[in-house]
Formats: C-alpha cells, sequence, structure tokens
C-alpha cells in the first residue's frame, strides 16, 4: 500500500502533510523549519542548538511551568533535534490529544521568549554535554574528522553544540535573534502522522499555524567543499580509556545527485549488509577485531560525508586500520558482485514496509521527501529507483568515493601514534 | 479508548515449547521471537557472561544453515533480525515482512536445535566480546552502574554484569559455552512468539512443523539464592580520569509478581518521570518528567544536567535506580544532598492526588505509544512470559489503575529507606 500523503502548502506558505494510520490510538507531530545548525551566525557556532534547548521553556502565553505541566500530564515527551539543515520538534500524543497538544507546539515553534533564568539553566547543560563529549572517544573521532573533512568554517565541520567559550557568552537577544531570522512559516513543513482525519488535521493546522506571518529567511550560502588530495590520519590519545574509536571517511555526494542510489547501493555492500556488510565480515566476522563496525553515507544538501566507524581494542587499531585500507581496495578494483548488489537491493526494497511502519518512523520519511524535493509518490517509486541501478554504476560510486590514499583517519582512545 | 492488547493464542507442544500468537493486519509484517529463560542470573563464578557469548554464538551456522549462508538469510526479505541477554532472558527475534514467516521459524528452530560452535569462531568472537566490554567501560554512567549493582548484591547473581568479567571472558572454553548452550535452549525452557500479519492456524501449524520434533531436555535447576535484606546504607566511589560527575542510587526493588512493584512505578514516574514498561521500546523516547520531583529539584535547580529512574520488571527482586549527571563545576556532595531530601520527604509524605492521577496517566499513554510496531507487542508477550506471565501484559493498565495514594506511600516507606540504598559516584580526577 503506498503512503499517498496529503499534501496542502498553506497561504502564509507553510507546507502540511498528513497520513491517518490506525494502528494506535495515537498521533506522531513533527515540524521542521530549514534552520539547522548551518545556520549558525557566523562565529557563534552552538546558538541553533542553544536554541533547541530553550525554545520550549517559555512562550508569550505559557510559562515554562505552564509548559511543563501541560506535556507531562498527557504523557509527552517533545524532542528537538538539530541537524545541519533542520531543526525539528517532534511528538508522540493520543489522538484524543491532538489538538491542544499542536496548538502547544505552535506557541512553542512561533512565540519563544526564552527567559533569562531558563537559558541559564539549559546553558549549563549544555556545557555538561560538551564536557561529556569530550571524554567520549568515538564522538571526538567523529567530530574530528567532521572538521578534517570540512575545514575552515564550513558548517559540516563545526561541532553543533559548540564550544564552551561560545556558549558562555551567547546571550538571550543572540538566540531570539536567531529564531527572529532563520523562523518563518515559508520555511516550515508540519507532518501528522496517526489516527487523526485528514480533513481534522488540515483544520488543525491551519487554525494554529495559517495566521502566523514571518519574512522569507534570506539564503545561506556554503562554502564549497574542497576533496582531500592525500591521505591525513590525526590521532586523538585518551590513554585513560580502554578501547579506541575510529572514524575514517570521504566526501561524497550531493543528495539530489542522480548517483545517489547507486552509492547507497554500494554502501550497503561495502558497510551495512547484515551485521556491516563486507567491512563487517572482514574486521568483525573473520577477524574478531570489534564489536561495532559499519559505514554511513550522508549525502546532503551539498556534499555529505561517507564515514566508517568502528570500535577497536587498542592493540588491533593498525590492523584495523589496513582492514579497511585493504577492503577498499577490493571495492575499487574488484567491484561489486552482482549477487552482492542483487542482495542489497532486495534487502533494501524488501525493507521499505518495515521502515514505514511506525507513526514516528513514516513522519521522519515525510520530512526528508519534502525537504529533498524527492515527490509525493516517493516511497512508490523508490523500489523502482533502487531496481534501476546497474553494476557498473555501482562501482562507479565505488570508484568515486572510496580512495584509501586520500582517506581521512581519525582514532581516538588509548594509543599515541 | 480501547489500549487492550490483541487476542493472544496460546498453547504448548508436547515437547514443552510454549507458543503464543497475535494477528496484527496493520502491516504486512511479521515478527517471531524465540526466548530462552536464561541470563547472567543463571551463570556460576568462573563462567560471568556465558550467557551473553552464548547468544552471539548462536548467529554463527547451524547443522542446516552453513556459516557463509547467515549473512542475507532474513535480509533477502528485507528484515532484520537481532537479540539479547539480561539478567533473567535470552532472546533472538526477526521481523521481516509477512511471507517470511516461514524462513524464521526455520532460523529459530536451528538455533534451538543445531547450532555449531566451531572452534575457530568461538576464539574470534571472544575478542568481539571483549571489545564489546571494552567499548562499555569507556562510558563512565556503564561503569558506575556496574560497579553500583555489584555492591548492592552481595549474595544474589545479579550482582555481576551480563557480559561478565574480564577474566572469565579471557579463559571460558569452547566446551564451556557448548555445554550451557546445549543445557539451556530446549523446548521446555522456551516460549516463541509470533505476532503479526498472520492467520492463527496456520501460524500454528509451521510451528509444530518446525519445532515438533525438537527433544526436550532435562528439567533445569534454579536458582535458589535469595539476596539477604540490606541492614544498612553501602556507598562506593570510582576515582578515575574524566571530564563529568555522575551519581547513582541503587535500591532493592520489588520483582513484577510483589505487591510494591505497581505503586513503585507510580513513585518513579512521580520522582523522574514514567518509562513505560517495555526494555525494548521504553528508552526510545525519554521520560515526560519536566514536572517531576527529581527533575525539578537538580535539573531545574542548575545541580544536574540530567536524572532518571529505571525500574524494569524482573522474576526476582532486582534494583530500582536514579542515575544524576551532575552539571559541570556542581560537586556531587551537593547533588546527594538534594536527591536525598527529596526521597525522605517522598518517604516521609508519600504522594499527593493530582501526581497520582499525573503519574498514572502518563503510564497509560506510555503502554499505548509502546506498541506501535510488531516487534513491540511480540516483545512484551514474550518478555513478561519468561519473568512471570504473557498475562500480565494485558492486565497492565488495570494494575496502573488501581494504586492507591495508601499504596505508594507504603512503597516509598519500604523501598526509599536509607538502609535499602546502595550510593554511587564517579567522581573524576581532571
Amino acid at each position: 500500500m503506498p503512503l499517498d500523503p496529503q499534501r496542502t502548502p498553506l497561504t502564509n506558505g507553510a507546507v502540511m502533510l498528513a497520513k491517518r494510520t490506525a494502528t494506535t490510538p495515537a498521533v506522531a507531530i513533527s515540524v521542521a523549519l530549514r534552520a539547522g545548525s548551518s545556520c549558525d551566525p557566523a562565529g557563534r557556532a552552538g546558538t541553533t542548538w542553544l536554541l533547541s534547548r530553550v525554545i520550549d521553556r517559555g512562550t508569550a502565553s505559557r510559562s515554562a511551568a505552564d509548559i511543563a505541566e501541560e506535556l507531562d500530564r498527557r504523557g509527552i515527551t517533545l524532542t528537538i533535534s538539530v541537524t545541519r539543515h533542520l531543526f525539528t520538534v517532534t511528538c508522540t500524543c493520543l489522538s484524543d490529544d491532538f489538538e491542544a497538544v499542536l496548538a502547544l507546539v505552535g506557541d512553542i515553534v512561533m512565540s519563544p521568549t526564552v527567559p533569562e533564568r531558563e537559558l541559564a539553566v539549559r546553558k549549563g547543560a549544555v556545557i555538561t554535554a560538551i564536557r561529556q563529549d569530550e571524554d567520549n572517544p568515538a564522538v571526538r573521532a567523529l567530530e574530528s574528522l567532521m572538521a578534517l573533512l570540512y575545514p575552515g568554517e564550513h558548517p559540516y565541520g563545526r561541532p553543533t553544540k559548540g564550544a564552551i567559550p561560545m556558549v558562555e557568552a551567547l546571550t538571550r537577544e543572540d538566540v531570539l535573534k536567531l529564531h527572529r531570522e532563520r523562523f518563518a512559516p515559508s520555511a516550515m513543513t508540519v507532518v501528522v502522522v496517526g489516527d487523526v482525519e485528514t480533513g481534522k488535521a488540515r483544520e488543525t493546522v491551519e487554525r494554529v499555524f495559517g495566521g502566523w506571518k514571518a519574512a522569507a529567511p534570506a539564503a545561506v550560502p556554503t562554502p564549497p567543499i574542497a576533496r582531500a588530495a592525500a591521505r591525513q590520519q590525526r590521532v586523538i590519545a585518551m590513554p585513560d580509556k580502554a578501547q579506541a574509536d575510529l572514524a575514517y571517511g570521504f566526501v561524497s555526494i550531493k543528495r539530489r545527485d542522480p548517483a545517489y542510489y547507486a552509492y547507497w547501493l554500494m554502501n550497503n555492500v561495502f558497510g551495512q549488509y547484515a551485521l556491516g556488510g563486507r567491512l563487517g565480515d572482514s574486521i568483525r566476522e573473520r577477524q574478531g577485531m570489534a564489536y561495532y563496525v559499519s559505514s554511513s553515507l550522508d549525502a546532503n544538501v551539498v556534499e555529505g560525508p561517507l564515514v566508517i566507524r568502528a570500535g577497536i581494542s587498542p592493540a588491533n587499531v593498525d590492523r584495523a586500520i589496513a582492514s579497511i585500507d585493504e577492503e577498499i581496495a577490493g571495492m575499487v578494483r574488484g567491484g561489486v558482485t552482482a549477487k552482492e548488489l542483487d542482495e542489497s537491493r532486495r534487502f533494501l526494497v524488501g525493507s521499505i514496509p518495515r521502515a514505514l511502519e511506525t507513526n514516528a518512523a513514516i513522519a521522519n520519511f515525510l520530512q526528508t521527501m519534502e525537504f529533498f524535493e524527492l515527490g509525493l509518490d516517493y516511497d512508490a517509486r523508490l523500489p523502482g529507483l533502487l531496481g534501476a541501478v546497474t553494476l557498473d554504476e555501482v562501482n562507479a560510486a565505488a570508484r568515486g568515493v572510496l580512495d584509501a590514499g586520500r582517506a581521512t583517519v581519525v582514532v581516538a582512545g588509548p594509543v599515541t601514534s | 479508548m480501547p489500549i487492550t492488547p490483541g487476542a493472544v493464542t496460546e498453547t504448548r507442544l508436547d515437547n514443552g515449547l510454549k507458543v503464543l500468537v497475535q494477528e496484527e493486519h496493520t502491516a504486512p509484517l511479521a515478527s517471531v521471537w524465540c526466548w530462552y529463560r536464561v541470563g547472567s542470573k543463571d551463570e556460576r563464578p568462573g563462567l560471568t557472561g556465558i550467557s551473553h557469548w552464548v547468544e552471539h554464538m548462536n548467529f554463527k551456522g547451524t547443522t542446516n544453515i552453513p556459516r557463509d549462508q547467515v549473512k542475507g538469510i532474513i535480509e533477502q526479505f528485507g528484515g532484520s533480525w537481532n537479540g539479547y541477554t539480561w539478567i533473567d532472558q535470552t532472546t533472538y527475534l526477526e521481523t521481516a515482512t509477512r511471507d517470511a514467516l516461514d524462513r524464521m521459524l526455520f532460523i529459530e528452530s536451528e538455533r534451538m536445535a543445531n547450532c555449531l560452535y566451531h572452534p575457530d569462531d568461538c576464539e574470534s568472537e571472544r575478542t568481539v566480546i571483549i571489545s564489546e566490554l571494552q567499548g562499555g567501560e569507556n562510558d563512565p554512567d556503564q561503569l558506575l552502574d556496574q560497579e553500583l549493582t555489584a555492591t548492592a548484591f552481595k549474595a544474589h547473581p545479579y550482582r555481576h554484569p551480563t557480559i561478565g568479567w574480564l577474566s572469565d571472558l579471557q579463559s571460558m572454553t569452547r566446551e564451556d559455552l557448548f555445554s550451557y548452550y546445549r543445557r539451556y535452549y530446549v523446548p521446555n525452557n522456551a516460549t516463541l512468539v509470533v505476532v503479526g500479519d498472520v492467520e492463527t492456524d496456520a501460524a500454528l501449524k509451521r510451528v509444530a512443523h518446525y519445532f515438533g520434533a525438537i527433544k526436550p531436555g532435562a528439567d533445569l535447576p534454579r536458582l535458589r539464592t535469595i539476596e539477604p535484606e540490606q541492614t544498612g546504607e553501602r556507598r562506593l566511589t570510582i576515582r578515575k580520569p574524566g571530564t563529568t560527575s555522575y551519581l547513582k542510587a541503587g535500591f532493592h526493588a520489588p520483582a513484577l509478581g510483589d505487591a510494591h512493584f505497581f505503586p513503585l512505578a507510580i513513585l518513579d514516574a512521580v520522582l523522574t518521570g514514567a518509562k513505560g514498561l517495555n526494555l525494548w521500546s521504553s528508552f526510545r523516547v525519554p521520560a515526560p518528567q519536566r514536572s517531576a520531583r527529581l527533575y525539578r529539584a537538580l535539573v531545574e535547580g542548575g545541580l544536574a544536567s540530567a536524572v532518571n529512574g529505571a525500574l524494569l520488571p524482573t522474576e526476582q527482586p532486582f534494583l530500582y535506580t536514579i542515575s544524576v549527571t551532575a552539571t559541570d563545576g556542581t560537586a556531587l556532595s551537593a547533588v546527594e544532598s538534594s536527591l536525598l531530601e527529596a526521597l525522605d520527604r517522598i518517604e516521609r509524605e508519600g504522594i499527593t492526588d493530582a501526581e497520582l492521577a499525573k503519574a498514572k496517566a502518563q503510564l497509560r499513554a506510555r503502554l499505548v505509544f509502546d506498541r506501535d510496531s510488531v516487534t513491540n507487542i511480540a516483545h512484551q508477550l514474550g518478555y513478561f512470559e519468561t519473568i512471570a506471565s504473557a498475562d500480565a501484559v494485558a492486565s497492565l493498565p488495570e494494575k496502573i489503575a488501581a494504586v492507591t495514594l495508601e499504596q505508594a506511600a507504603a512503597a516509598a516507606r519500604h523501598v526509599l529507606r536509607p538502609s535499602n540504598r546502595t550510593i554511587g559516584w564517579f567522581d573524576p580526577l581532571h
């Protein structure tokens, strides 16, 4: 059964997508603004993240305590996430609570007041989270890899939470200014999935958001990306840790690149299928060197990263890196086999019903579909898009991104060189 | 609003295998779980971590699934498979399109009877598991949890971590693993759960086809140790390099079948927000806790960046644990006094009518949210059957609704008293 969501543009430029399901008497709400961490003002990395921690702690008509009470008595948790390009507020509520909860979410998104006291408390939590990250080899390795892949002021290279001195210096006005400049109906998509009639969902969204007026945000330019010309390696010594974390990556492609589906299949064969694809076969299954190893492809608005990650015993770090190099060489020289391509394709197509089982998963899928302009029938077209990819295209994708000689490799943990 | 789970058909094969089937026709999917009543509490010294290692070995080929055909066996159907081991149970699952039902049952029947335990696979998995253990040690919160549990229990095997102690993982043999597998992986020690877009009678026939010929094993010895009552507060402090301070308070808690269990679930919701009772899904979304007592005292008070409570349904009395992350620069002593003051108050005064009503509403909502997929529904049936009875799932809303103020107050007095607690600090060396 195709999803067949109902899409309604509002007169103020906002877009809503609704899908009725009846699995449980519950509704998933997702409100996304094209205002991710890439919108952090120059020299003010972490402003968007701080806004995400405080946006729901007081509005023009509700105190933080009022919001707390409204959420808690309905058993609802708001999740506010920040990616490079999206600021997203999501929650699941009982169907009976839908209208009241959407009104609350609308108030939070449109009219935050950022009380000084709330800002101070959330800053303390953000600084603590940054300190926790400093002690986490997996986070240190990944953040360092991103900074090396996207150097200078590129927003993909900056840590989303920012740095402690910057967070300490951010003011209420900094946060409110970011909200004024980046939050507007023309940058917003509201998704409603669950046990609510789509007409009622539409009316409620129009009632809550239809009157919102704010100028369209100015476009945020993204600096050009230069791919690494040579291999670069970095070690972050954390001598008191028990295990090393490895992040090994490349700059890949844009999500809108026609080769995206070939890259997706290639990455599945390489570091996803079953227990981590070819990487999992070699490093976990045959050599027993790691509890986890996999690769992920984040093709995005601009050329996003392809990242291999593994947790490795310190004694095996060199051997694991050499094994990754070998697997890359195998992908580039020998290519993917027809059998591997067929298996990955069958898996990805076959897993669509499972990936679209829950309300929250469907809501997330619809947000991605809207953000990348994939079309309302994307779920129905997806098997065909994957089906059309040829072995030559997959092998071209491997050659296009995987090159051990130009890899960026970061190890964090109890290692010194 | 209906939140009662759908009808469950329960049967038992001649070899002792318990089978639970529930039809759910909302998506063209089916989820199969096979549960074994064996977990880390069944391990003796020298063999800690063996249940979990056995779980890993049971993904490595069987008599009729050659090693090189394991990869992709369920992925061909778009499915995923996984497993976990905890203190009371080991479980395996597949979720895939409904046409893979036979494949899923075949995999589980093979896993029960025909796993290979090739010596090379045992050796390569030893280092994988040690890597898993070391990854856990990298996380100070996890390390503190392990040490707190080991301090709170002195007799009951709930005291050792499911991953096991390092020296046991270094010394265990293939023979240890294989004989443990043969002893516990028998139909009379297992429950098979099927939930999804299936027809019950047809599914039961397929279950009988795949599992009917597996021979039952000997009756299994069950643990006799009962943890003696704790007679005074216990404390531990970990001093290691790190950036952040953590505090945990653990209280010996009622098992699922004890009278204080549901009142304590209410108290936990009042203190830290309701988590629900699904180990597989409850932790995907944090608890609604902004108005909870400990959140207000610690997080709103600027002392902590996070506070969480954990009360999980277990077969025997385990722990109710409160975990706090101190904000940068805050002394653990300040966190502890604020925490203990809030606990002391709830122990002395109980909770209010309004708090009781809110906690019940939260738990009721979580029960709905936690059954949003065939995988989650199947998990709950098998989980509760393994520690008590699958019937417990259907009675959860009623049990929660029935909790009174007096019962909550009695549970607070019984569980939260100082002599029943263990306090652990992770106090980093900067």
